[in-house]
């Protein structure tokens, strides 16, 4: 079982990724399945197991949530870690949607990505094999000031600065 | 002058530490090459020909005299004993080395310098105009939205890691003095009945396929800015094509899906965030707004009676005072005062170099006569923009001594021009060298005068960091077989008429460019109708074919038509 970060912590990581195609077990599994295959068998998942779904990044979130809106964890992919079209839905999921499940960020997952993501509301990360699992946890506080609200609940500066107070945003998000 | 409070400092300290690690982690061999790639880009740093360029941003083109004088602390330190103004505004070092850069961002910092998002795939520094705050033809001062947006694209994490650069340009005037519609998104500022809004263009760009920004909506309400920057991010992080670099900017998806189809996308956005908590947050209250219009409130001016001198009489005394006023100074909205124009185009000097010396004497000349600030111009010029008439001639003969005073703004000696092959990494042709053979064929005043306004603009590559694109002349120096070619476009304008310029045919070799260049100049003096007909209009009226004839008259071509 490898290890990820959830909720600010390393911990084991309880969900298997279960691609189109691959057997999925019995009660005790919890699986994330891509799109494709929760649409084809979603039937037989959601009696089966926990089931989490995963989206590529092309997917339009706000089109596909009434099909996932009731999943436990939904997973973002990056391809490339500068391809950030994974933050747009994130961002969507969480302030627009209002999915409140464990949105976990997987692929090409680097330390130096880690900290845009927990703004924008991931709060599972799955960093690539490579990575060094304490050295990303920390990432997530490289910058506690933001200018701009986003999904980790800062109020932006310009709402700050109405109250003319100027301090630092406390460290919350993933 | 915007000024920092706690926020911003904080922000910018924590910014600077976090790429100092990450330079130290690469070189430490613990990042590829690779990964630091994304890195350093969003930290303003080029791989170049012989170090990395560091790109400073100027936000808006605003400099400060404590600015200037850390510039010069800087290059003399750290790089070569000078800078180079771009045609947006900012700052290029060609020298740095690597491991020193964190220290000198760390340096630049305690004077509000940056290179957040100087380059990269990432919306960069924010352009504007020059003129903001002392045009005669200002509706609305454009800064304190310019501010407000930088802040707001600044580390945004939903736009950080974009299909391609996005830049914003800005303008409150009926002039546009920011070639805004090049930009991928052009911000009007503007009044309609008593409010204030945005006229907002989407999908500019130069480079491998230049196209002018299209209007997406007349009247974007002032409480709006963010929110409809958002929208357009959000549907360019959406949709922008991630397959093909060279198809990646925005421009692309206008030109793909059509301005319906576009203009519905964002405008649909637009609702969906004003409809939600997300526009909520995203609004900008009256108070907002004040509270940033104050940073740029106008200095304190003197009564014009005290301000104002009889510069008739001083320019009959001296005819280069005299030139230079003409030239070089221009109006300004306060009675008694003047924008005056500092050359960067002096003959012999790369366009837009400034050394270490001139960024203190600007500094020095700044504070004794416009209240401390410098503006940089996308002509790759700066600008004192609030100098009373009273102190003219003492300034001039101040700019004068330092090399700083040539007489050109707006002339054919006045060439816009990317570093080229000598630096960029990315160059397939030299671009100095050919300034240089231009301008000394062009040298005498007198023949520049009676040329009149003109815009010559080159690049080194298809990228088109001189704006070849948009020049009266354009130049875009390409490689055939390891040799250096230009290609000549005519008919471009970058400003309230912009205009993407048309290619005139086969490209001429270096050493018959200037010669080209040269016989299209003639060949205007012989065709105007009279004497206030400048370049462009002449190009208009006539268009392409009787100066491609003289492009192209040369001897071997005389000989090849004969055979």
């Amino acid at each position: 079982m490898s290890r990820i970060i959830r909720q600010r912590a390393i911990v084991e990581d309880d969900w298997t990724l279960a691609p189109d195609g691959a057997a999925h077990t019995g009660a005790a599994g919890r699986l994330i399945v891509p799109l494709a295959r929760w649409r084809a068998e979603r039937a037989a998942l959601e009696t089966a197991s926990a089931v989490g779904v995963l989206l590529p990044n092309t997917e339009d979130v706000e089109a596909v949530y009434p099909e996932i809106a009731e999943r436990p964890l939904i997973a973002l992919q990056f391809p490339a870690f500068a391809d950030g079209r994974a933050l747009t839905q994130a961002i969507l999921l969480r302030n627009r949607l209002g999915f409140a499940g464990e949105l976990r960020a997987l692929g090409d997952v680097v330390r130096d990505l880690v900290f845009w993501l927990g703004r924008c509301g991931f709060d599972a990360i799955a960093p690539r094999g490579d990575q060094d699992l304490q050295a990303c946890l920390q990432a997530l506080d490289e910058i506690r000031t933001a200018y701009q609200p986003a999904a980790d609940g800062h109020a932006p500066a310009w709402v700050r600065r109405r109250s003319c107070s100027a301090n630092t945003r406390p460290a919350v998000g993933a | 002058m915007y000024r920092y409070d706690p926020i911003d400092r904080e922000l910018l300290a924590e910014r600077t530490e976090q790429f100092r690690d990450q330079t130290q982690r690469f070189l430490a061999g613990e990042l590829t090459e690779e990964d630091f790639r994304q890195l350093r880009l969003r930290n303003g740093l080029y791989q170049q020909r012989h170090a990395p360029m560091l790109r400073i941003s100027v936000p808006y083109g605003l400099l400060e005299s404590a600015q200037l004088r850390r510039m010069a602390q800087v290059v003399r330190r750290y790089d070569r004993g000078y800078g180079h103004f771009t045609t947006r505004q900012n700052i290029q070092l060609n020298w740095p080395q690597l491991h020193e850069v964190p220290e000198l961002l760390a340096r630049l910092a305690e004077v509000q310098l940056h290179s957040i998002q100087a380059c990269g795939n990432d919306t960069r520094n924010i352009t504007c105009d020059y003129l903001a705050g002392v045009a005669e033809d200002e509706q609305v001062d454009p800064r304190p939205y310019c501010e407000l947006l930088r802040q707001f694209v600044a580390l945004h994490p939903e736009f950080y890691w974009l299909p391609r650069k996005f830049k914003f340009g800005f303008t409150g005037a009926a002039a546009d003095r920011a070639a805004t519609r090049t930009n991928d998104a052009a911000v009007h500022v503007l009044r309609r009945g008593g409010a204030i809004g945005y006229r907002f263009f989407v999908g500019g760009g130069l480079g491998r396929l230049p196209m002018l920004g299209q209007e997406m909506n007349p009247f974007v309400p002032e409480s709006d800015l963010l929110t409809y920057a958002t929208a357009i991010l959000r549907t360019f992080n959406r949709f922008g094509r991630r397959d093909n670099i060279h198809k990646a900017r925005i421009k692309i998806v206008l030109r793909e899906w059509g301005i319906e189809r576009f203009r519905a996308a964002i405008e649909q956005e637009y609702a969906k965030i004003g409809a939600s908590a997300e526009g909520e947050q995203l609004r900008l209250l009256p108070q907002d707004i004040e509270r940033m219009r104050g940073h740029f409130a106008a200095p304190p001016y003197r009564p014009s009676g005290e301000a104002a001198a009889d510069l008739p009489a001083q320019a009959a005394r001296n005819v280069r005072f005299a030139a230079w006023l003409k030239r070089n100074v221009r109006a300004h909205k306060m009675p008694g005062y003047r924008v005056v124009f500092v050359s960067l185009k002096a003959p012999g000097q790369a366009p837009g170099d400034c050394t270490a010396e001139q960024f203190e004497t600007l500094a020095e000349l700044s504070d004794a006569y416009s209240f401390g600030e410098l503006r940089s111009t996308y002509d790759q010029n700066l600008v004192l923009a609030d100098v009373a008439e009273r102190d003219l001639h003492e300034l001039w003969g101040k700019l004068d001594a330092a090399g700083l005073a040539t007489p050109n703004i707006g002339l054919t000696t006045d060439i816009v021009a990317c570093p080229g092959l000598d630096f960029c990494g990315l160059a397939n042709a030299g671009t100095i060298g050919v300034t240089h053979d231009i301008y000394r064929r062009f040298d005498s005043l007198e023949a520049q005068y009676e040329i009149g306004p003109l815009r010559i603009t080159m690049s080194g590559c298809m990228n088109g960091c001189g704006h070849h694109s948009v020049g009266h002349i354009g130049i875009l120096g390409v490689d055939k077989h390891g040799e250096e070619w230009y290609q000549v476009t005519l008919g471009g304008s970058a400003g309230h008429d912009a205009a993407i310029g048309e290619r005139v045919g086969r490209a001429l070799a270096r050493d018959e460019i200037a010669d080209g260049v040269e016989r299209l100049i003639r060949a205007y003096l012989e065709l105007r109708c009279d004497e206030d007909e400048t370049f462009i209009e002449c190009y208009r009226r006539i268009g392409l074919a009787p100066f491609k004839a003289r492009l192209y008259e040369t001897e071997e071509d005389s000989e090849a038509a004969a055979a």
